[in-house]
């Protein structure tokens, strides 16, 4: 039932690789945006938070897919923009990254912003009277305490992002999807299995990260 | 101002020159509420004023309405000379010298006791690690609690972390330290403990502004106790005066229902 994996036709765990790879940048990159969005979310300048909260609403509420065909069609194909990658698929690579990371910064952004609520208003109180300044309360006060407490919710942003990248496929992108699609046009007649292989595949990604990122918000709560 | 040397003008200039924080006409309002009204107070150099009242008077904000924690509506408040910024960079210099020790502490949670006492310092006043580290185990041991340097703040009893607390603003070198009920939220076992690193700070010369129901604290440390009700100060007098003989019935009538056991 399994022999087409034997026939060295399909590499799965190549395509696996690359979900790997979109989840690792595009992680690194929504964890910095969503940070950012998140400061001017709370921040002091009027038009810093307008600009926040009309992001937020707008990407968010944006379908994925949307955003990455966007990303492909209009940066790419009609302004040129191809991100420094010189061939079809860097550049495939490199707008899925970019699409990925303005959708999931925008849920990064919001789990912190809930996070930075629960820490108590006097910690930015008594940072403020020591003469700190606004970004450094929220560097050096807020946002560590307020990251400790969001782990939780940011690991399901995390899973979500994993399975989001195969949204990668509808631009070309070589990842598990794409190759699911080409397996069961040519494999239909092991449809069942090859459906198993990506669902595991998938879960093999996002239960480690789960149970991993429970483990360390447990370790680093902040003890009040 | 010099010239005409014998005026009541120069008197006013010379007590001006002595006062470190000055409020004239300060006015502020929560929604309806008109908490602080035309408050002037100045507090000279070297001074412990003690400010009571019932609660709801007025006196929490008026202490953070000094380092601009509230906002004020119209007035002035000057600190050392110069007048209270608004916000940015300027606010931010002058908060730093002024101290604040907060009722509930607020002792940063994420970070240790020594860290805590180290940050201002190193953050504000761009002191060196090392002499910051030397600064805060010198002011921890000050105030009893040097062996708790590496402990996290929840680790602490009350009474300490308010200890943590005033040596965190006395890091800061600051000219004025602002107490605002720093012993309201302790243990009763722990309110002398945290009094006596205060009376000691009054007996060094430290400026001192104290929100506080410790009336004994008031008694014996205070050089003049500012009573508040209504968003109004009502009567200022040494400590002697007003516990002994308040003018006022406002005053008269807070303290017969406190001073009765």
């Amino acid at each position: 039932m399994f022999d087409f994996l034997e026939s060295g036709q399909y590499d799965v765990l190549g395509a696996f690789w690359v979900n790997v790879q979109l989840t690792f940048y595009s992680a690194i990159g929504s964890l910095v945006w969503g940070t950012v969005l998140a400061g001017m979310r709370v921040s002091p300048v009027p038009l810093m938070r307008a600009f926040g909260t009309a992001y937020v609403n707008v990407v968010r509420n944006t379908p994925l897919t949307l955003l990455i065909i966007g990303c492909s069609a209009g940066l790419y194909q009609t302004l040129g923009i191809s991100l420094g990658g010189d061939n079809f698929k860097d550049i495939g690579f490199r707008l899925a990254v970019l699409g990925l990371i303005a959708y999931t910064g925008t849920f990064v952004c919001e789990a912190l912003r809930s996070g930075i609520n629960t820490v108590p208003v006097g910690q930015a109180e008594a940072a403020r009277a020591l003469g700190l300044s606004f970004f450094q309360v929220l560097t050096l006060i807020v946002l560590p305490q307020a990251f400790r407490t969001v782990i939780a919710p940011l690991t399901n942003v995390l899973i979500a992002l994993t399975k989001n990248t195969t949204v990668a496929a509808t631009i070309g992108v070589a990842e598990a999807a794409l190759l699911m699609k080409e397996m069961i046009e040519n494999e239909a007649q092991a449809l069942f299995a090859v459906f198993a292989v990506f669902a595991l595949g998938f879960v093999v990604l996002t239960l480690p990260t789960g149970l991993v990122l429970g483990w360390v918000a447990k370790r680093v709560a902040v003890k009040r | 101002m010099s010239g005409d040397s014998v005026t009541k003008g120069t008197e006013d200039a010379a007590a001006a020159a002595d006062s470190l924080v000055v409020l004239s006409n300060v006015n502020k309002h929560f929604g309806a509420l008109h908490v602080l009204q035309d408050i002037d107070l100045s507090i000279a150099r070297g001074e412990v004023v003690v400010v009571i009242g019932p609660s709801g008077s007025g006196k929490s904000t008026l202490c953070r309405t000094i380092n601009r924690l509230e906002t004020i509506d119209s007035g002035t408040i000057t600190i050392d000379g110069s007048e209270l910024p608004s916000e940015g960079k300027e606010l931010a210099r002058l908060r730093a010298d002024v101290g604040m020790v907060f009722q509930s502490f607020n002792l940063f949670a994420h970070k240790t006791v020594l860290e805590n006492v180290v940050l201002g310092q190193v953050k504000v006043r761009k002191t060196d690690k090392a002499a910051a580290e030397k600064k805060a185990r010198t002011l921890l041991d000050r105030v009893g609690v040097g062996t708790q340097a590496d402990k996290y703040p929840a680790q602490l009893s009350g009474g300490q972390q308010q200890r943590v607390a005033i040596a965190r603003a006395l890091a800061m070198d600051p000219k004025v330290m602002l107490f605002d009920e720093p012993t309201s939220a302790l243990d009763p076992e722990m309110i002398n403990e945290v009094l006596e690193v205060m009376q000691q700070l009054a007996g060094e010369g430290m400026t001192m502004v104290v929100v506080t129901h410790e009336m004994g604290f008031a008694r014996s440390a205070a050089n003049r106790v500012v009573f508040m009700a209504d968003g109004k100060i009502v009567e200022e007098a040494t400590p002697e005066q007003f516990f002994s003989n308040p003018r006022s019935d406002r005053a008269k009538d807070f303290l017969s229902k406190i001073l009765h056991h």
